[in-house]
C-alpha cells in the first residue's frame, strides 16, 4: 500500500479522507509494520463501506485486516436506522456469528504431558471436524428452528452442558428476536446434521497453554495463570448461516437498487435497516448468531465428554466466548450523545470495556474477554476491552492473525505432512483430515499475530491478557 | 489459450474460480469442475450418479452464475455428495443442469475444504474478441 496516499493521524491511527462518494474517513488502526504490508484492495474496500448511507463516524479497519469481499476482513461499521442507515449481508459475511470459545480446565501443563498423544487422539475422533463428518445430533426442520431461536439456551436445555455456562455467552447464549420464519428450508436443511460440528478452512479446535501473562489483575479475573491449559474453539454456524447469507445477497441487490443506493461492489449488498428485507435479514441472521452459539456449546459438551475419559480430574467452565461476524443493536455514544446503532463487525471482534451492563458482573471490572485465535503454529492471545475502544471503534478490536497469503500461494510453498512433522518437533500435535487442507493454513500464510495485538493494544482498542501457545490442534 | 477448461486465482482470504468455453453453458459446467476442484482433486471423483441441479433464472447474467455455484455447493452438501461432470442447459426461465458425482468418502476423496458460498466479489459473465465465454467470482472457504 502507498502509505503516502494515508494521513497519519496518532502513532497508531491512519486517516484515508472522505472523497468521491464517502460520507465518513476510512481509520485504520495500525502501525509502521502492518500499514506497510496493507493491500491496497482494503483501502478501497474500506472506501466503498465508508461511502454507504447512514454510516456513523469512521468506516474503521482493524489491524489484522485483509481483503475481504464487499467489507474489508476486519471492517467495522456502525449505521443509524433513524438517518437511513443500511444492513449488509456482506457485511456480516457467510459465517454469521463465527466465533471464538476458550474454556478454562483446571489443569496444568504438566498434567496432559503424559496423555497428550491419547487427548489427541480422543479430540480427534470425537470432534466432528472437516468436510464429510456430521455431527452426532440429526434435526427435523422443526427442532432446528428450536436451535435457531433458543441459541446456547437450547443446547443447555437439552443436556448439553450447564446454566453457568450462559452466563460466559455474549447475549447469555440466546440473541433475542430471531425469527426462524425468515430462514429458508433450504437453509434448514443444510444444517439438519450440522449442529456440534467444526467445519473446515481455518476452524480448529486447540488445546494450549498459557505462556505468559501480561496482566495478573484482569488474568486473575478471568481465572488464568502461566502454566495452565486452556481448550479454545474456533467456528460458526456452518451451513445455515452460509445458506442466510447467499438467500439475502440476492435480495438485498435488488433491494439496494429500489431503494437507490448505488453500489461500487455488489458484494456489499445492502437493504435500508428499516425495510422488509433488511428487517428479515436481522431477524435470520439473528437465528445464524444461535445457530453458532449452540454449536458451539454442543462442541463444549464433546470435549467435556472426551476429557471425562482421558483426564477425568480437568474441570471444564466457560472463560468466555465471543464471536467475529455478527451486525448487533447497540448504544454507543457519538459526539456526547447516546444513540442506538446497527454495528457490523466482519471479522472484528466485540470488546466492550470496563463496566459495560451487557457483561456478566464477575467479569464487569475487567472489561470484556476478546479472544484472538492464531494459527497451528504461533500464539493465540486473550486481550480485554476497553475504554478507549468503545470510542475508538464502537468497542471492536481484531479477531485473528488475518491472512497475508492466499490458500492458492500456501499450498504450492508448503506440504502438509513436512508442517505437521516440522510442528511435531516444536511440540505441536497436528490432527487434521487433510495434509492439503493443513497446508492451506500454514502458519507462514498469516501475519504475525502478535504484531497484530501489539498494535491493537498500542491503539488503544484492547489490552493484552495472556499469550496461550498450541498443544494439541485439531483441524476443521 | 484453450477454448474449454477452468482454473483458479488467488485471493487473499478465499480463492477466485474460472471457466471457460465455447458457450456460456459450457463455461458455466467448467466453473462448476473449479468449484469443486477446491474440495478435492477431481480424479478422485467417480461420476457414477446423476443428478439434477436447477435454479431460476435471473435477468442479470453474472447473478445467475453465482445462484448456480450456490445450487451446486448445496446439493454437494445437502447430498454429501461430490461431483465431477456436468452438464448446462441455460432457458429464459431456468438454469438446468445434470451432474454426475458420487457420495463424499473421506478416505477416498481427501477433502481439504468445505466451500461456504460463491460471492458477488469479483463476479464476471463475460464474452472475449473471439466468442468465448469467461465466467468467474471469488468463493468463500
Amino acid at each position: 500500500m502507498a502509505v503516502e496516499k494515508l494521513r497519519r493521524q496518532s502513532q497508531s491511527q491512519w486517516i484515508i479522507e472522505p472523497s468521491g462518494k464517502m460520507r465518513v474517513p476510512v481509520v485504520i488502526f495500525a502501525d509502521e509494520r502492518l500499514i506497510a504490508g496493507i493491500d491496497e484492495k482494503v483501502c478501497e474496500q474500506a472506501a466503498n463501506v465508508a461511502a454507504l448511507p447512514g454510516i456513523v463516524t469512521a468506516s474503521c479497519v482493524m489491524p489484522d485486516a485483509h481483503q475481504g469481499y464487499g467489507f474489508p476482513i476486519g471492517g467495522v461499521a456502525a449505521f443509524d436506522a433513524d438517518r437511513g442507515g443500511v444492513i449488509s449481508a456482506g457485511g456480516v459475511g457467510f459465517d454469521i456469528s463465527c466465533g471464538v470459545r476458550s474454556l478454562r480446565t483446571g489443569l496444568t501443563v504438566d498434567d496432559i504431558e503424559p496423555v497428550r498423544e491419547k487427548l489427541a487422539e480422543a479430540l480427534a475422533r470425537g470432534i466432528p471436524a472437516g468436510l464429510g463428518r456430521s455431527g452426532e445430533l440429526t434435526l427435523s426442520t422443526s427442532r432446528i428452528d428450536e436451535v435457531l431461536e433458543g441459541g446456547a439456551r437450547w443446547a443447555v436445555d437439552c443436556g448439553y452442558g450447564t446454566p453457568a455456562d450462559l452466563e460466559r455467552i455474549e447475549e447469555k447464549g440466546c440473541m433475542a428476536q430471531a425469527r426462524p420464519q425468515y430462514v429458508s428450508p433450504q437453509a434448514k436443511k443444510r444444517q439438519s446434521d450440522e449442529v456440534g460440528t467444526l467445519g473446515s478452512g481455518n476452524h480448529y479446535l486447540e488445546v494450549q497453554k498459557v505462556t505468559e501473562v501480561c496482566d495478573a489483575n484482569i488474568a486473575q479475573i478471568y481465572g488464568i495463570k502461566e502454566g495452565d491449559v486452556v481448550i479454545s474453539i474456533h467456528c460458526g454456524s456452518r451451513g445455515l448461516g452460509h445458506q442466510i447469507a447467499t438467500d439475502f445477497l440476492p435480495q438485498m441487490v435488488k433491494q439496494a437498487a429500489s431503494s437507490g443506493i448505488e453500489l461500487p461492489d455488489r458484494e456489499l449488498a445492502c437493504a435500508p435497516i428499516s425495510s422488509r428485507v433488511g428487517q428479515e435479514y436481522l431477524a435470520a441472521m439473528r437465528c445464524g448468531v444461535n445457530c453458532a452459539l449452540a454449536n458451539r456449546q454442543v462442541l463444549t459438551h464433546l470435549c467435556r465428554r472426551i476429557f471425562d475419559q482421558v483426564l477425568p480430574k480437568a474441570s471444564l467452565t466457560l472463560l468466555y466466548d465471543v464471536s467475529h461476524n455478527t451486525c448487533k443493536v447497540e448504544e454507543h455514544c457519538v459526539d456526547g450523545k447516546l444513540r442506538t446503532l446497527h454495528v457490523h463487525r466482519k471479522g472484528a471482534t466485540r470488546a466492550f470495556g470496563p463496566n459495560h451492563p451487557s457483561l456478566p458482573p464477575d467479569l464487569r471490572k475487567a472489561g470484556q474477554p476478546v479472544l484472538i485465535g492464531g494459527t497451528m503454529g504461533t500464539a493465540s492471545y486473550i486481550l480485554a476491552g476497553t475504554e478507549t475502544g468503545m470510542s475508538l471503534a464502537f468497542g471492536s478490536c481484531c479477531h485473528g492473525a488475518g491472512r497475508a497469503m492466499s490458500r492458492r500461494q500456501a499450498k504450492t510453498q508448503w506440504q502438509g505432512k513436512e508442517l505437521v512433522k516440522s510442528l511435531a518437533h516444536k511440540g505441536i500435535i497436528i490432527r487434521g483430515a487433510s495434509y492439503r487442507g493443513i497446508a492451506e493454513e500454514a502458519p507462514g500464510a498469516y501475519k504475525d499475530v502478535t504484531w497484530v495485538v501489539d498494535a491493537t493494544e498500542k491503539a488503544g482498542l484492547a489490552k493484552k491478557v495472556a499469550k496461550l501457545e498450541p498443544v494439541i490442534c485439531v483441524k476443521g | 489459450m484453450k477454448t474449454t477448461g477452468w482454473e483458479h486465482y488467488s485471493h487473499v482470504a478465499d480463492i477466485g474460480v474460472r471457466g471457460f468455453g465455447p458457450t456460456r453453458e459450457a463455461a458455466f459446467a467448467q466453473a462448476a469442475l473449479a468449484l469443486t476442484a477446491v474440495v478435492c482433486d477431481l480424479e478422485r471423483i467417480e461420476p457414477k450418479e446423476q443428478v439434477t441441479i436447477e435454479c431460476d433464472a435471473e435477468d442479470d447474467a453474472a447473478l445467475l452464475f453465482a445462484s448456480w455455484l450456490n445450487a451446486v455447493i448445496y446439493e454437494m452438501a445437502t447430498r454429501n455428495m461430490l461431483f465431477s461432470r456436468f452438464e448446462v442447459a441455460i432457458s429464459p426461465q431456468r438454469l438446468c443442469a445434470r451432474a454426475w458425482g458420487e457420495t463424499l468418502d473421506v478416505e477416498k476423496h481427501h477433502p481439504a475444504v468445505e466451500v461456504k458460498a460463491a460471492t458477488y466479489c469479483d463476479l464476471k459473465v463475460q464474452q472475449n474478441d473471439q466468442g468465448n465465454w469467461v465466467v468467474q467470482c471469488i468463493v468463500d472457504v
